[in-house]
């Protein structure tokens, strides 16, 4: 209203030429003040950050996507070739091939080891009362290992010489004192073991924060219906935990596809390429075979699997999980 | 173990008999899971205090004499004056900028929410799941036209990029968790927007900011493919590349690297039994939170 009053008494006094421009300026002091408080400064205490994301992770993906189709050293110009490295990956490269295979085998054992052994102990875990804490922590200390750490504790422990399997083999249990790491056979289950020694007590406590968010009243509920433990944990707890756990289960099979460090660190990929996965082969090619092109290649076909694990979550999220 | 079995004795109070016996076998498996866990670390600080010849001889048990100059020998052979500085210095300098950068930005989405904000969030959730093998290769090759390899800024900035989504996330939720009635208080004061933030909203954040710094410190400290593909001057190396190093010219001296791995895991263990709570919330959240 007084606006309005305003207008009209400027309309009176001023000249209509002189009275058009002030009300432009007074209008847009006034959106000029509303656009820097609520747009421009908000704006400018986010930008460095999503600068720096851009400049470190979007802008390098994306010309990822234009190297995969060059052919590239690493050095001076890269010469565009279309999709000839997708064709090479897909119809030439052996060693791709059967590191597909290994990731495929690793996803295999992470979909399931870790994920039993932390339903396991998050589900007894849950029903203690005094000392939960305790067991907690102590299952979670070896996620907080650097991977160099881990990798240098079990390769000790898997000696066979020195290792469990030797001690085992004095006491006249033999048959484990192999070169677990050594053996082609062996090598990559090995490792496997190792990378979920260190992750599953992740999974656990985070089941565990799960499970403690569950009503107690349906507990009660299933005990009154004369439910056992399975039945209890099969129609109470699992539920319960359903959307933790398939959230989970999406993660670990986008990582199994992007695994690296423990191979690289225990069998850089060997012995013989027994160990070989995805990540080894980028890293071989990018970094040491000056194949960055190729390697480019690798990495988008990479991110393709990954890709396809969101798309297969996304669709079964829309279609209520009802597997 | 001690404290465990107290613990175990403790649990059985004032439960009915049936169920008590079930719980003893809740106990009995996860000493089991408990062992798994921690008999490695135990094995590990045992090897570390004992000389070549006694793990020879004896590999996993306990140390019959305490040779404590295995600790002086790592640090000095595995250089660790150099790489623990050099990982110090990354964990700080990481730290700080992404609790800078993600703070600033976490205030302005849950306190203005300009228009663009959902934008944002959808590109930091979008960018969370880009593997690494799709950018590494590209920034790699464009670090070194910037002259960034081999320099601490270099890690850094990657660092602190590739921690952004989590940092972002926690914080912000942080945030939008808290009322903004003292702030609004203090603007009516006559605060301006500089002074809010580092008058009001820090003093009540800060948990949330300790419980981020806990968790991309840890990262940082024990990052090992990054710095492994970015550094290769070994005055560079921080920790994990130059203990990976160690292990492997001195492999059979498993006293010696036992003793660097201990070093190396000691301030995280030290840190992980006095801020737990924060480290676990942290550590579970951030995966979650998007």
């Amino acid at each position: 209203m007084s606006r309005e009053v305003a207008k009209s008494q400027s309309e009176i006094i001023r000249p209509p030429t002189e009275q058009a421009d002030t009300r432009r300026l007074r209008i847009s002091a006034r959106t000029r003040y509303r656009l820097i408080h609520n747009v421009t400064i908000p704006w400018l205490f986010i930008l460095p950050l999503l600068l720096l994301h851009v400049f470190v992770v979007a802008i390098p993906a994306l010309t990822g996507v234009y190297y995969a189709l060059t052919e590239w050293s690493g050095i001076g110009e890269a010469t565009f070739i279309g999709l000839e490295n997708f064709r090479r990956i897909i119809f030439e490269d052996m060693a791709f091939r059967r590191a597909l295979g290994n990731n495929i085998i690793w996803l295999a054992f992470f979909l399931t080891v870790p994920f039993v052994l932390a339903l396991l102990a998050s589900s007894l875990l849950a029903r203690v009362k005094r000392g939960g804490l305790i067991y907690r922590t102590a299952l979670f200390i070896p996620y907080l290992l650097p991977s160099v750490v881990t990798a240098t504790i079990w390769r000790n422990l898997l000696s066979p010489r020195m290792g469990i399997g030797a001690q085992l083999a004095n006491l006249a249990i033999p048959g484990l004192d192999i070169a677990f790491l050594g053996r082609s056979d062996t090598a990559l289950l090995a490792i496997a073991f190792v990378d979920n020694w260190h992750f599953w007590g992740f999974l656990m406590v985070l089941f565990l924060t799960a499970m403690q968010s569950i009503p107690m009243e349906l507990y009660d509920a299933a005990r009154i219906d004369g439910a056992n433990r399975w039945q209890e944990f099969r129609h109470v707890t699992l539920p319960g935990i359903r959307p933790v756990v398939l959230f989970m289960l999406m993660l670990t099979a986008i990582w199994s596809f992007l695994v690296f460090e423990y191979i690289w660190i225990l069998t850089q990929g060997g012995p013989a390429g027994a160990s070989e996965v995805l990540g080894t082969q980028v890293f071989k090619n990018a970094f040491n075979r000056f194949e960055a092109g190729y390697g480019a290649a690798q990495g988008v076909t990479i991110s393709m699997f990954a890709g396809l694990i969101v798309l297969v979550f996304i669709i079964l999220r829309r279609r209520g999980w009802e597997i | 173990m001690s404290i465990l079995s107290r613990a175990v004795g403790r649990a059985f109070e004032g439960e009915p008999r049936e169920r008590q016996r079930l719980l003893l076998v809740n106990h009995i498996i996860l000493l089991l899971l408990v062992a798994f866990a921690l008999m490695p670390l135990l094995v590990l600080a045992f090897n570390a205090v004992k000389s070549n010849a006694e793990i020879g001889l004896n590999p996993l048990g306990f140390p019959q004499s305490f040779h404590l100059e295995n600790f002086a020998n790592a640090w000095e052979q595995g250089e660790f004056a150099t790489t623990a500085a050099n990982s110090a210095f990354l964990v700080v300098a990481t730290v700080g900028l992404e609790l800078l950068l993600a703070g600033m930005a976490a205030y302005a989405l849950a306190r203005r929410k300009p228009p663009g904000s959902d934008g944002f969030m959808f590109y930091m959730v979008v960018a969370s799941t880009i593997p690494i093998w799709l950018y590494i290769v590209p920034l790699f090759f464009m670090w070194r036209t910037l002259g960034l390899l081999n320099s601490r800024l270099g890690m850094v900035l990657i660092y602190t990029a590739m921690n952004a989504p989590l940092a972002i996330f926690l914080l912000r939720s942080y945030m939008i968790s808290l009322s903004s009635e003292i702030e609004d208080a203090a603007r009516v004061d006559g605060a301006n927007e500089w002074q809010v933030l580092t008058r009001i909203v820090l003093p009540l954040t800060w948990p949330g900011f300790l419980t981020v710094g806990l968790v991309v410190g840890l990262a940082v400290w024990g990052e090992f493919q990054i710095a492994l593909i970015f550094t290769s001057d070994p005055k560079m190396f921080p920790v994990t590349t130059s203990f990976f190093k160690f292990t492997d010219r001195f492999s059979r001296d498993w006293s010696l690297t036992s003793a660097g791995a201990v070093l190396m895991i000691f301030p995280v263990l030290l840190l992980f039994l006095a801020l737990q709570r924060r480290f676990i919330e942290g550590l579970t959240q951030g995966g979650l939170k998007a």
